[in-house]
C-alpha cells in the first residue's frame, strides 16, 4: 500500500476517534443542561421544606394558574433515614469483609466469598427489592423505612467490600510485615496500620456507594413504597427523593415538581462523586 | 486472645454474603414455585399470554425475556461506536494526559447519574425528538429504551477496556513502529489482537448492566404485555414488568412475577460469570 494513504488512514481514525469520543460528552451536557435549566428555577426554600402537595392540591394550584405549592421535604427526609441506617450498618460490616478478604486472598473460603460478592453486585436492583419485600416487608405485614434501608445496605455491601479489599490490596506487604515483626498481633496490625493507611481509598468507596444507593428507586418501590408527609418513624411507609421523581412521573397533576426534584437528586449524587474522587486524589498524594 | 475474637468477627462478617447470596436464591426459588408448579417451568417461559382476569389467570414469561433481549442487546451495538473510540482515546492516543483524564471524568460521571433521571431525560428530550424524526410513530419503545440503555453502559464499557488497552506491553508496539507501520496499523494489528478477549469481555460485562436497568426502561419500552414486532414497537423488559406490577399482585400473579425475577437473577449471574472468568483470563494471558 502506498505510505500516503497509509498515513491518511492513520489521521482519519484519530478525528473519528476523538469524534466519537467527544460525542459521548453530549448526552452528559444535554442531561445536566436540561435538568438544570427546567429545575434551577423551582429550588427554593419552601420547596426544600415543605411536604409534597396532594395531586387535588396542585391541580387546584395549576387551573388557578400559581405554582404548585409544597415541595420535596418528605423525600429529602426519607433518603436521609433511610440511606443514613443502610450506611451505619454497611460500612463496617463491608469494611470487616473487606478485611477479611484482603487477608486470606489465597485460601479457598476468600475465593468463594469474593466470587459471591461479584454475584451481589451484579444482581439487579428490582431483584432486591422483591427479596426486601419477601424477607422484611411480608414479615413486618407492612412497608417501612426499615425495609427500604434494608434493600439499600444489600446494595451497598458489594460496593464497600470490594473497594476495601482493593485498597488493602495494594499497600505494600512491608507495612504489614514491620508491624508483625515489632511484635503487634494482626489485629493491631489491621486496625492501627493497614486500615489508616487504606482510608482515602476506602472512605472514597463509601462515598461513591452511598452517591450510587441515593439515587436507586426500584429497590424501593416495594419497600419503602413512598408517603405524602413528613415522617420520622421508621416501621411506617416512606417516602425518598428518586421514589418522589418516579411519582411525579406517573401523576399528570405533579409533573411540574418533577425537573426541582431532578436537580436537587442529581446536585447531591455528582458533588458527592467528584468529592470521592477529590479526595481520594489528594490522599494518594 | 485479641486476635482469636478478631478471626471470629472476621468470619462471622464474611458469612454475611454467603448468605445473602444463598438466602436470595432461595427466596426467589420457594416463592417462584408457585407459578413453576402450576404452568410447569418450560411451558412458563414459552408462553406469551399474560391474563390477569380472575379464573382466566395465564402468565407467561416469553414477551418479557424478548424485551430484555431486543434491548439490552441492541443498547450493546448503539454503545460500541461510543465506548471503543473512548476506550481507544483513553487508554492509548491521548494516555495519561489531560485531555484523556477529562474525557474519563465525564464518563464516570455518566456512570454517576441516577437511572430515573435517564428515564426523565429520554422520556422528555429523546422521546419527541425521535418522534419529530419520524422514526418512531408513539415514541417509547424498545429502540428508544435501547438508546438511552446504550449512554448508560457506555462508561462501565469503556474504562474497562481501556484498562486492557493500556496493559498491552510498550514493547510490542514500539516493534510494529520499528517496521514502519502507523499507529492505526500497530492499533488494528497490535492492540486489538492482544487486548480483544479483555475489551470482548468488558462488553459483557456491559451487557451485565444493561440486563439490571429497570427504571429507565420502565419508563421508555412502553408497558405493553406483547412480544416487540419490531425495534420501535412497545414491549415490556423482565425488570419493567415486576417494577410495573408487583406492588399490586398477589397470589399465582405475584408468584408469576417473582418467577421472572428468578430467571432474570439467573441470566445477570450467568453473564457475570462468565464475563468474570473471561477478564480473570484476559488479565493472566
Amino acid at each position: 500500500m502506498n505510505i500516503k494513504t497509509r498515513i491518511a488512514k492513520d489521521r482519519i481514525q484519530l478525528w473519528t476517534v476523538c469524534f466519537f469520543a467527544a460525542l459521548t460528552a453530549v448526552p452528559l451536557l444535554a442531561i445536566i443542561g436540561e435538568v438544570v435549566i427546567k429545575g434551577f428555577g423551582q429550588i427554593s426554600w419552601s420547596f426544600l421544606t415543605e411536604p409534597t402537595p396532594t395531586a387535588y392540591k396542585a391541580m387546584k394550584a395549576v387551573q388557578a394558574g400559581e405554582p404548585i405549592p409544597g415541595g420535596i421535604a418528605n423525600g429529602i427526609v426519607g433518603t436521609l433515614i433511610m440511606v443514613g441506617m443502610a450506611a451505619i450498618v454497611a460500612i463496617p460490616v463491608g469494611i470487616l469483609c473487606g478485611a477479611f478478604l484482603a487477608e486470606n486472598s489465597k485460601k479457598r473460603s476468600a475465593v468463594i466469598i469474593s466470587f459471591l460478592t461479584d454475584l451481589l453486585q451484579g444482581t439487579p436492583s428490582i431483584i432486591i427489592g422483591i427479596i426486601t419485600y419477601i424477607w422484611v416487608v411480608v414479615p413486618m405485614k407492612g412497608y417501612s423505612a426499615i425495609a427500604g434501608s434494608g434493600a439499600l445496605f444489600i446494595m451497598m455491601l458489594p460496593l464497600i467490600i470490594r473497594s476495601t479489599e482493593e485498597t488493602l490490596k495494594i499497600l505494600p506487604t512491608s507495612l504489614q510485615e514491620a508491624g508483625l515483626a515489632l511484635g503487634a498481633n494482626r489485629a493491631s496490625v489491621m486496625l492501627r496500620i493497614q486500615l489508616p493507611a487504606a482510608f482515602g481509598g476506602i472512605f472514597k468507596g463509601v462515598l461513591l456507594s452511598i452517591s450510587r444507593v441515593t439515587g436507586e428507586t426500584a429497590p424501593l418501590l416495594f419497600t419503602a413504597l413512598g408517603c405524602s408527609f413528613i415522617r420520622w418513624s421508621i416501621n411506617k411507609p416512606i417516602s425518598a427523593v428518586p421514589l418522589l421523581i418516579w411519582e411525579f412521573f406517573n401523576d399528570p397533576h405533579l409533573q411540574d415538581l418533577i425537573w426541582g426534584a431532578s436537580f436537587f437528586l442529581l446536585l447531591f449524587v455528582l458533588t458527592l462523586n467528584l468529592t470521592a474522587k477529590y479526595i481520594a486524589k489528594k490522599w494518594n498524594q | 486472645m485479641k486476635e482469636k475474637v478478631y478471626n471470629i468477627l472476621l468470619y462471622v462478617t464474611a458469612a454475611v454474603i454467603p448468605i445473602l447470596c444463598g438466602g436470595i436464591f432461595y427466596a426467589l426459588c420457594t416463592d417462584a414455585y408457585g407459578a413453576f408448579q402450576h404452568f410447569g417451568f418450560f411451558q412458563f417461559i414459552t408462553s406469551t399470554d399474560w391474563n390477569s382476569t380472575p379464573g382466566h389467570e395465564q402468565y407467561g414469561a416469553l414477551p418479557f425475556i424478548t424485551g430484555t433481549l431486543m434491548t439490552t442487546i441492541l443498547a450493546l451495538i448503539f454503545c460500541i461506536p461510543f465506548s471503543l473510540p473512548v476506550a481507544m482515546f483513553v487508554g492509548e492516543y491521548f494516555k495519561g494526559t489531560v485531555v484523556a483524564s477529562i474525557l474519563s471524568t465525564i464518563t464516570d460521571l455518566l456512570a454517576g447519574i441516577p437511572s430515573v433521571i435517564y428515564g426523565l431525560w429520554g422520556f422528555f428530550t429523546l422521546r419527541p425528538l425521535l418522534m419529530a424524526m419520524n422514526i418512531s410513530p408513539q415514541g417509547s419503545g424498545v429502540l428508544t429504551a435501547s438508546l438511552v440503555l446504550a449512554i448508560m453502559i457506555v462508561p462501565y464499557a469503556a474504562s474497562l477496556s481501556a484498562e486492557f488497552i493500556k496493559m498491552v506491553p510498550d514493547d510490542l508496539k514500539e516493534g510494529a513502529y520499528s517496521l514502519g507501520a502507523t499507529r492505526a496499523e500497530v492499533i488494528r494489528r497490535i492492540i486489538f489482537p492482544v487486548a480483544g478477549s479483555g475489551i470482548f469481555s468488558s462488553y459483557i460485562l456491559a451487557l451485565g448492566r444493561a440486563v439490571c436497568e429497570t427504571m429507565t426502561v420502565t419508563m421508555l419500552i412502553g408497558n405493553t404485555n406483547n412480544i416487540p414486532t419490531s425495534v420501535t414497537a412497545t414491549g415490556n423488559s423482565m425488570a419493567s414488568i415486576i417494577a410495573n406490577q408487583f406492588g399490586e399482585a398477589d397470589g399465582l400473579k405475584l408468584s408469576s412475577l417473582i418467577a421472572i425475577g428468578l430467571i432474570l437473577f439467573l441470566i445477570t449471574a450467568v453473564i457475570n460469570v462468565i464475563g468474570k472468568i473471561m477478564i480473570k483470563k484476559a488479565r493472566i494471558s
